[in-house]
């Protein structure tokens, strides 16, 4: 039997859940298309139902399927485990350091109109600061799904 | 008595969908649909209340999965010695 990828993969002690071949050429193939929808649920949030929370949680479920066929080992390469509660943190950040610079600069707390762009329409501001939470919120919420996952698994 | 049922759909003198409530005060879902687009650009008025006039909300919500993600560290994680 010649050796695929995954099972060179095997040999180098790289810990597998499943040896199906099937299975691991379908969550490879599958794993990109649902990252593609996520990024577009989340991108696509200011004309249809989507945003934030739905597309971390679509980017996640990319990532932990990964996880579920590949095994944890491999799919560290996709998404690290260590970088997981960080980009949660960072995530979070964005958020609140988007409505603290909305203060510095004059306005309310989240008050995107006085964020200091100074070649925009507020209203236009207005349109790309949601745009930039929901990336904070979609960093956070794929950052702590991944994490706790891992958690998981460790425990 | 008004929760034994819900309104009619389509009934225009139901509660929520007056502009001032039975006080005489104007209501914010009103404005909202009044005012979504011209304060936000964002033709989704859901985005809008959701990230923009109740951002506060979904900061909570935000720090709440984080809360939830750090408290799943602190208790599952093993320490690495």
């Amino acid at each position: 039997m010649t050796p695929t990828r995954v099972d060179a993969c095997h040999i180098e002690g790289m810990k597998s859940q499943t040896d199906s071949p099937i299975i691991h050429v379908c969550a490879r193939g599958l794993a990109p298309v649902i990252l593609i929808i996520g990024l577009y649920v989340f991108f696509h949030g200011h004309y249809s139902p989507g945003g934030g929370f739905q597309g971390g949680v679509l980017l996640a479920a990319s990532f932990l399927l990964l996880r579920m066929t590949l095994g944890t080992q491999i799919s560290q390469l996709v998404m690290p485990s260590r970088l997981t509660i960080t980009l949660s943190a960072i995530g979070a950040l964005i958020f609140a350091g988007t409505g603290l610079v909305a203060i510095f600069a004059g306005g309310n707390f989240l008050d995107y109109g006085f964020l200091p762009v100074p070649w925009f329409d507020p209203a236009y501001l207005r349109n790309y600061a949601i745009l930039f939470i929901e990336l904070g919120v979609t960093l956070t919420v794929m950052a702590t799904l991944v994490s706790i996952y891992d958690d998981l698994l460790e425990a | 008595m008004a929760t034994l049922e819900l309104p009619p759909r389509g009934d225009v003198t139901a509660p929520v969908h007056q502009t001032v409530n039975k006080a005489g005060d104007p209501v914010a879902g009103a404005y909202f649909i009044q005012n979504a687009y011209r304060d936000a650009a964002t033709p989704n008025m859901v985005t809008v209340i959701l990230a923009d006039y109740r951002s506060w909300d979904t900061l909570g919500e935000v720090v709440v999965v984080f809360a939830g993600g750090m408290a799943c560290y602190f208790i599952l994680r093993r320490r690495e010695s």
